[in-house]
């Protein structure tokens, strides 16, 4: 009989020596394997376009707008309903991208190189804060900013990457753990992350030169969240390095795409267990409550995945407040996730449990068995489209997804 | 009328996120509909813009500024709001402790390697599997949990005994052990006694009247109701014995149950005797107080208290038995041969007797090489031969040939004294029984023997007379048989068969913290005395769906 715990440690294993490096950033057309020009890209598992929430439809919308296969919302609404376009999860692509996740044939997206095992990975470029397509957002200042950033930001960045560490690029495993070791838990608080990406990235942007070298590096220095979607894609990188381990009950992917929340299990191949994505329980901007919020979106959970995000709470005791607003609360949040995890990781640390490694490796056997599921650090999204983002919480994905998978599990194995 | 106040703090920072609870702690303030706490930076006036709870005065101030604004019916209520928002920002939380449970036994064990003891108050039903959980992590359990199986028991108490550990019950309701009180147990001074006991309120009330007589508890060891059943042969019992012979703190053991099953009983009995400690052991219902060795046999609760009480501070004369051989005992008087077995049987197995108890002996055939005490006043005896009473040609025959078998370890004999016994019931006895024990020293061979004396001051035989050369032949002399039981026992006793488990360490015992699954008030007990209480949320695997439940029981079993 197959020993899914011993499989578990050959997948976990695979996951913490995984060493995602940012080589570049390209279009994604040229590279993203399986997208076409009548392909877009989601977050989350899959899902048809008469289910899909606010955000998620806006962004779409927007897509076709930025791709020009549009010129108005009503006619891009039209082509989407119409099923002209193909919708495909990032997560079937080798890709993630955070909330709404819209990926198009003519967006840039960084490229990070598994060093260790030799895949790739991809995620687009993050928009900053306010209105914004990832949260389904299309107005023509939206166009607009995407616009500049594949144009101008985009470029800049992938041919800084070309020069540092002469093409090797940036170390993303490295930089995530000292990150944790300046209180970034690497998915809701990414501070520390993006300056440390900015460092990277300055020199060289500004040996570039050009007239726009200085709104490029304000753009980034500006956007805490500017170092998000490399680390989701190394976060990825990570993931799949864990999966297809036959017998191992790991889970490889948990993702959201505003409907439903789906995960995938690395013995169990392709296959998502799905259920309702739960409104996220947070705090809210001011004038902005539960009821404004749209279920739980986005890819960012790879972060959790990997063994950051919610689960190295620890380490960010700045952004505690979320979890009850003690540092305590942020200590037991990340130890109770030592209970449903096979490991703990050699590279990303944490200071305030003594330099223990953060929890990281999530079994379907122990979260079915202990009735505890993944913690998930996460931004609101509004429920209409454009809106943007309205709060930030803590969420936990339905426990059915687990016990789903787990008879999967046990009608494949156990038989 | 509804209005709307705000307060600017220049240049005070403050965490969005703490900010937004305290935005949440302003909108339940009495007569506040909306509020807004926010550092004034443009992203954020631009959210206030929407919000309606903008005013122009904003435009003017920068990102530093900390913006608190109130929407309220009425402006007492405004300002009381605003008044709050300053005592909440002031206002540092204090520290509190983390209070984290855990969700698994497996982590509780991991992170807790220094916990020697696992308490467990579950359901009956899951109580075997978390219990065995525990034991192969090499830590004691107190299991306080009922309806566990006898199968499961004997498994769990096997597998303790394999790994040097206790299992303690199932339906274990008290333990004192490293000075902490497991399940209900009595605040009682720490002292000389150690108590093992299958019933917790038997257990319970010894400590209480030790207490009492101002004697304290080292140990107190519940062992579960059915230990001493012939299935579970006084498993744990043996360990507890076995834990408190080595256990510096305990100078005296007493012992609480119901009376043992007879196959298990020799065995505890014997175990006891080969310690070297005093051992008082309470059968409730187990009849007369007796003396067996140095085990003291008491037939009430109190009186296991005042016995073990009183043997505190009296090490002396107290040795291991060794166990020395059989017994053969030869009874001219039939009462004083039935008293000696009835106090023996259950403590000496087998015995063979002709009194109707134990294993019945055959006048005709050889007599079995066990123990053994034969009436030769018995019919089955006399026939066609002078009573032993006036006659003693035949039980000396009888003595000769069991004192040269091998096995046999005590020779015990009966003289009666008085008008119509023999003039001189010793002449012939005493240099018999001499030349025997002689014989048997000459052999390097240990043969104890006992006589029972029974006669008045003015018998004719001269009591004292017939005493006096019976003790020159080395034998020992008794004039009551409460006394004869006691030698004997102290002779025959065990030894047990070399114990198959692993010694439990006692030093190790105390040792903090007791990982606690259950009942919240045992936690609790543990907690108010002091001990530190590692706390597992348990609950049934999967929730208690019985598909996953049996899908994660194949899963671990594979």
């Amino acid at each position: 009989m197959i020993d899914f715990n011993h499989a578990n440690q050959t997948a976990v294993a695979r996951l913490v020596a995984s060493r995602p490096r940012l080589t570049g950033v390209a279009t994604a057309r040229d590279v993203i394997p399986d997208l076409d020009e009548d392909t877009l890209l989601h977050a989350g598992p899959p899902i048809e376009w008469e289910r899909m929430s606010g955000p998620l439809r806006g962004a779409l919308i927007g897509a076709l707008l930025f791709e020009e296969r549009a010129t108005t919302p009503a006619a891009a609404e039209a082509l989407l309903a119409e099923g002209a376009i193909r919708f495909s999860p990032c997560h079937h692509h080798a890709a993630v991208g955070p909330m709404a996740g819209v990926i198009s044939p003519s967006m840039a997206v960084y490229v990070v190189d598994d060093v260790e095992h030799g895949h790739r990975t991809y995620s687009n470029l993050n928009e900053g804060y306010g209105k914004v397509l990832r949260y389904g957002a299309f107005a023509p200042d939206v166009l607009e900013r995407l616009r500049f950033l594949n144009q101008r930001v985009g470029p800049a960045i992938g041919r800084a990457l070309g020069v540092i560490e002469g093409g090797a690029g940036i170390d993303l495993r490295a930089l995530l753990a000292e990150a944790l070791h300046m209180g970034d838990e690497g998915h809701n608080r990414n501070k520390a992350g993006s300056l440390l990406f900015l460092r990277h990235l300055a020199p060289a942007i500004a040996d570039q030169g050009g007239a726009e070298v200085g709104k490029i590096l304000d753009f980034l220095g500006g956007n805490a969240l500017a170092v998000l979607n490399p680390v989701m894609a190394a976060c990825k990188a990570m993931a799949d390095a864990a999966h297809g381990v036959e017998g191992s009950t790991l889970v490889t992917t948990m993702a959201r795409n505003g409907t439903d929340f789906g995960i995938r299990v690395s013995g169990l191949g392709g296959s998502w267990f799905t259920g309702p994505a739960a409104i996220p329980d947070g705090l809210y901007f001011p004038g902005f409550s539960a009821s404004d919020a749209n279920r739980d979106i986005g890819d960012s959970t790879i972060t959790e995945t990997a063994g950051i995000g919610a689960f190295a709470m620890a380490a960010s005791p700045a952004i505690v407040t979320f979890i009850g607003g003690h540092p305590e609360d942020a200590l037991t949040a990340t130890l109770e996730m030592y209970e449903i995890t096979v490991a703990e990781h050699e590279h990303f640390t944490i200071p305030s449990l003594d330099f223990r490694g953060s929890p990281v490796g999530i079994d379907l056997q122990k979260v079915v068995e202990l009735g505890v599921t993944p913690r998930v650090n996460t931004g609101i999204a509004h429920r209409e489209a454009g809106v943007g983002q309205v709060g930030a919480g803590l969420v936990r994905p339905p426990i059915e997804l687990f016990e789903e998978a787990l008879v999967a599990w046990a009608d494949r194995y156990l038989s | 009328m509804t209005v709307e106040r705000h307060r600017v703090l220049p240049g005070t920072y403050c965490d969005s996120v703490l900010l937004m609870r305290l935005q949440v702690a302003l909108e339940k303030e009495p007569g506040v509909t909306t509020a807004a706490a926010v550092m004034a930076t443009p992203a954020n006036r631009e959210i206030l813009e929407q919000s309606a709870l903008w005013s122009d005065e904003f435009a003017a101030h920068r990102p530093d500024d900390l913006l608190i604004v109130v929407r309220a019916e009425g402006e007492a209520a405004a300002a009381q709001a605003l008044e709050r928002a300053d005592t909440l920002l002031r206002q540092r939380s204090a520290a509190r402790g983390t209070g984290r449970r855990f969700h698994s036994l497996e982590r509780a064990l991991a992170e807790h390697p220094d916990a020697s003891w696992v308490a467990l108050s579950i359901p009956g039903a899951h109580a075997a599997a978390v219990a065995r959980q525990a034991l192969m992590a090499d830590r004691h359990v107190f299991l306080y949990s009922d309806n566990v199986s006898l199968d499961d028991e004997i498994s769990l108490k096997t597998l303790a005994g394999e790994r040097g550990r206790l299992l303690l019950g199932p339906d274990c309701g008290s333990a004192i052990l490293g000075g902490r009180g497991f399940g209900f147990a009595n605040r009682v001074e720490r002292g000389p006694v150690g108590l093992i006991g299958a019933s917790g309120t038997g257990l319970q009330t010894v400590c209480c009247r030790l207490d009492d007589l101002g004697v304290g508890v080292s140990q107190m060891i519940g062992t579960g109701g059915r230990d001493l059943s012939a299935a579970v042969g006084g498993r744990t019992t043996r360990q507890a014995l076995a834990l408190l012979a080595q256990d510096p703190e305990t100078e005296v053991i007493a012992l609480v149950s119901k009376p043992p099953a007879a196959p298990v009983a020799a065995g505890i009995l014997g175990a006891a005797a080969g310690i070297g400690k005093p051992v008082v052991a309470g059968f409730v219902g187990g009849g007369a107080s007796q003396r067996l060795g140095q085990i003291e046999l008491a037939g009430s609760l109190e009186e296991t208290a005042v016995r073990a009480a009183h043997w505190v501070g009296q090490k002396a004369g107290v040795h291991p038995s060794r166990g020395s051989g059989v017994l053969a005992g030869y009874f001219a008087g039939g009462t004083l041969a039935l008293e000696t077995a009835l106090a023996l049987a259950r403590w000496l197995d087998p015995l063979h007797t002709n009194l109707g108890i134990g294993r019945a002996i055959d006048p005709a055939a050889p007599e079995p090489s066990q123990h053994r005490l034969i009436d030769l006043g018995d019919d089955a005896f006399t026939l066609g031969r002078p009573h032993p009473m006036i006659d003693d040609t035949y039980r000396l025959a009888r003595l000769r040939q069991a004192a040269d078998d091998p096995a046999t370890g005590s020779l015990v004999v009966d003289v009666v004294l008085g008008d119509g016994a023999q003039a001189d019931p010793t002449g012939e006895l005493a240099p018999l029984l001499g030349q025997l024990g002689q014989r048997a020293t000459d052999r390097g061979r240990d043969l104890g023997i006992g006589v029972l004396l029974v006669g008045s001051r003015d018998d004719p035989q001269d009591r004292e007379a017939q005493r006096r050369r019976l003790a020159e032949t080395g034998a020992q002399v008794f004039t009551t048989v409460g006394e004869l039981v006691a030698w004997i026992a102290g002779r025959h006793l065990g030894p047990v068969p070399p114990s198959d488990h692993t010694p439990v360490d006692a030093s190790a015992l105390a040792a903090a913290p007791v990982i606690h699954l259950g009942l919240d008030s045992f936690a609790e007990s543990l907690t108010g005395q002091g001990t530190e209480v590692v706390a597992v949320d348990w609950r049934p695997p999967a929730g208690g769906n019985p598909r996953l439940a049996s899908i994660l029981e194949r899963m671990k079993r594979g």
